[in-house]
């Protein structure tokens, strides 16, 4: 289709060109034509032929196409605007929601990261305090008493219980002096004189100074952890002072961070191990399926995914008095809960506007289309209307000259005949008499016949100066039918009148009126058979219309008859029609103001409506 | 009506003299002119009692002889004829002074009448 159209734009870009450029381009027009008249009026002919030539291109897909080409080009017209539309209004708004969403999503995680951050911040500082404290205690002990007073069993066992009294937690406390053996213990288990030189928390406490273990499993099989002082004396002496730490604490400390019960937190170690009881994440000396980023001191807040497939915040607090790292864990989905019913409110909103949109934008083009269509039609119909009104013009100019042209010589036969005639008919002596006056009647009733089409022609032609007066149209019609009554007798027509009361008066022409009617109730008796029936109706149409209707039950028309029935000299008559009469009907109503419609089905019969204006305003006529 | 003296103008001089004829079997006497001028002239030199005049003919019209009749002769009754067929011409010419008109091509029984109505109405 739209292949279709490209080469009429195509010849009309060209004609345009060639309009505003004639020529070669160089030599003025107006120089080429005033040269030689004959070169103005070539090319003035050929402008109107291109003009003509431009004017089919143009209509044609307007005015002459087929009804199939013609719904096809509005749908693509359709279809354009239609798309056009989609895309400017729903592009801006993908965008906007595009960004919109990814805004706000990263502004939520911020506001849920930092209090990730701090929780964890805040919890990490609480174990280094119990480390510290610990720590600490240790160390005034170690200072306060001397080495001797220390690998003193008494002393030793005095001093734990004043510590298990004051400080919760404590397993055991025990002495060990530079070579790593333990001189005195206080506790559970019996440690004395063991050796522990060439353990790696031996080492690590006499290069550091202090030590924190990682968590073990004792004897017992519970968990604990390990802490270590070294205290060197004035005489060069070193002593060790090694306390055992049970981490029920840890698990009372983590359960204060008020946790529910999606989220979990718990201690690891350098290496990864779970140091303390995890709900989610393995028992205390497994591996941690999680993996952390190599962290600094300031809690990190990554996202991950884990091994049961949950989406997870992690938070990651790596120690700096201990090999340990406290770790933060909270699903996704529950700190995300706002972020995803706002998101979810959006996608309503986002999937409802772009519904409403296009619902808008359907209805909006489906009237646009409409109306262009609409306006086509007019201008079609227009376009009709005027190639109607100049085609009865030229052929009443036509008629006009012709009529008068053959006046003359058929006034010359009439009185040739006619002389002819008088000749005969004075004679009496005239022998074949009988015989000469028939043929010369028989010319002066051809002459009549003639004189009757040229007569008729002539009226066609004639702009009649139309005369308004006030005007009863189911007078009028009454009127009329009485010229056609004998007919309708003779051939057993009825004739049904429904004329309306009360029927407003026009200000019309009874003449041309009078032609009107004539015109159309004739066609009708000549559509219907012997004793058919013709329905004559009157209306008020509305304020300013009255309408008449004039129905038969007569052969009907086809569709091709019904488009040049209004048409000059188209007659379904063969020989007894001149085909002016519907045309000199249609010029009338025209020029009246008013309309003609016509209705018809072969078989059932035919229907002419005519509106008339109650004021007539005298239009461009015939 | 017999002997009525009649001229008949018009540019066709076929269709006058066949009709002057036709009229001088019927016991009237026409007389034919051309032209607007020559109409004038025989008016002058002999007055008929009724002129047929045709509208459209070259030189002086149809209504300009019309209205020079009219002017110097207004008791001839003039009858016009025109060949186009319009009831415009008609009434103009009935405006200027004519009696009334006809169509051609020509009923002579018509024409006959008409003047015998023309020649009645006379005072």
């Amino acid at each position: 289709m739209a292949m279709r159209f490209r080469p009429v734009w195509i010849r009309q870009l060209g004609f345009l060109i060639q309009l505003y450029f004639p020529g070669n381009g160089s030599e003025p027009y107006y120089e080429n034509t005033l040269k030689s008249g004959d070169i103005l009026f070539d090319k003035r002919d050929q402008k109107i032929m291109n003009f003509k030539n431009l004017w089919t291109d143009l209509t044609k897909g307007l005015l002459h196409e087929s009804g199939h080409e013609a719904t096809n080009r509005y749908r693509i017209l359709r279809r354009n605007i239609f798309i056009l539309m989609i895309l400017i209004t729903i592009i801006p708004l993908i965008i906007m929601a595009v960004i919109y969403q990814h805004e706000y999503h990263s502004s939520i995680k911020q506001e849920i990261v930092i209090p990730l951050q701090t929780l964890t911040h805040k919890t990490r500082h609480t174990f280094e305090l119990f480390f510290e404290e610990r720590l600490s205690v240790i160390r005034f002990i170690a200072s306060s008493y001397s080495f001797k007073e220390l690998s003193d069993q008494k002393t030793m066992n005095r001093i734990f219980n004043v510590l298990v009294n004051e400080y919760c937690c404590l397993v055991d406390l025990g002495l060990i002096n530079k070579k790593g053996i333990q001189l005195s213990y206080a506790g559970p288990y019996d440690f004395l004189g063991k050796d522990y030189s060439e353990q790696k928390w031996f080492q690590e406490v006499v290069v550091k100074g202090t030590y924190i273990s990682n968590v073990f499993m004792g004897y017992r099989k519970f968990p604990h952890v390990a802490v270590a002082v070294l205290r060197r004396t004035e005489d060069g002496e070193a002593l060790i002072l090694r306390a055992t730490i049970d981490t029920s604490k840890f698990d009372d400390i983590i359960a204060s961070m008020g946790l529910n019960p999606e989220s979990d937190a718990f201690l690891i170690s350098r290496s990864g191990i779970i140091q303390t009881s995890s709900r989610f994440y393995g028992e205390i000396m497994d591996q941690c399926p999680l993996s952390f980023p190599p962290g600094n001191y300031e809690p990190i807040v990554t996202e991950a995914t884990d091994p049961r497939g949950r989406e997870i915040l992690v938070a990651c607090a790596p120690f700096s008095s201990a090999e340990y790292a406290l770790v933060l864990v909270k699903p996704k989905s529950d700190v995300l809960h706002t972020w995803h019913t706002l998101r979810s409110k959006m996608l309503f909103i986002f999937i409802s506007s772009v519904m409403l949109i296009i619902l808008v934008v359907l209805k909006l083009t489906d009237t646009l289309v409409k109306r262009v269509k609409e306006a086509d039609e007019k201008r079609e119909l227009a376009y009709r209307e005027i190639q109607h009104t100049h085609k009865l013009a030229s052929i009443g100019r036509l008629a006009a000259g012709v009529a008068h042209e053959i006046n003359n010589p058929m006034a010359i036969i009439n009185e040739k005949a006619g002389l002819m005639k008088d000749l005969v008919a004075f004679d009496d002596q005239f022998r074949k008499k009988e015989k000469f006056l028939g043929l010369t009647d028989s010319i002066l009733k051809s002459v009549e016949r003639c004189r009757a089409i040229t007569h008729r022609l002539l009226g066609f032609a004639r702009r009649m100066e139309v005369q308004l007066v006030e005007l009863d149209l189911n007078e009028l019609i009454q009127e009329t039918l009485g010229f056609l009554e004998k007919e309708a007798l003779y051939r057993n027509i009825e004739l049904v009148l429904n004329l309306a009361d009360n029927l407003p008066l026009i200000s019309s022409d009874r003449g041309q009126m009078q032609q009107v009617f004539l015109n159309i109730i004739n066609n009708a008796l000549a559509a219907v058979e012997d004793e058919g029936e013709i329905v004559i109706t009157s209306w008020e149409e509305d304020s300013d219309t009255v309408g008449v209707s004039i129905q038969d039950n007569g052969s009907g028309m086809s569709e091709e008859t019904l488009k040049s029935i209004f048409d000059p000299f188209f007659s379904t008559k063969q020989e007894n029609g001149t085909g002016l009469g519907l045309a000199i009907t249609y010029g009338i109503v025209k020029k009246m103001g008013g309309d003609i419609k016509v209705k018809s089905k072969q078989g059932e019969g035919s229907t002419f409506t005519v509106y008339l204006p109650k004021k007539t305003k005298i239009g461009p006529g015939e | 009506m017999k002997n009525l003296k009649i001229l008949l103008v018009d540019d066709e001089e076929e269709f006058v003299t066949t009709l002057a004829e036709r009229l001088e079997l019927r016991g009237l006497q026409a007389r034919t002119a051309l032209n607007g001028e020559a109409a004038l002239q025989m008016i002058e030199a002999d007055t008929p009692e009724i002129v047929i005049l045709d509208v459209l003919m070259p030189g002086i019209g149809g209504f300009e002889v019309l209205r020079r009749i009219k002017a110097q002769h207004p008791q001839i009754p003039v009858i016009l004829l025109t060949g186009r067929g319009s009831e415009k011409e008609g009434v103009k010419g009935m405006g200027l002074g004519a009696f009334d008109y006809l169509m051609k091509p020509l009923n002579i029984e018509e024409l006959i009448k008409k003047m015998q109505e023309a020649i009645e109405s006379q005072p």
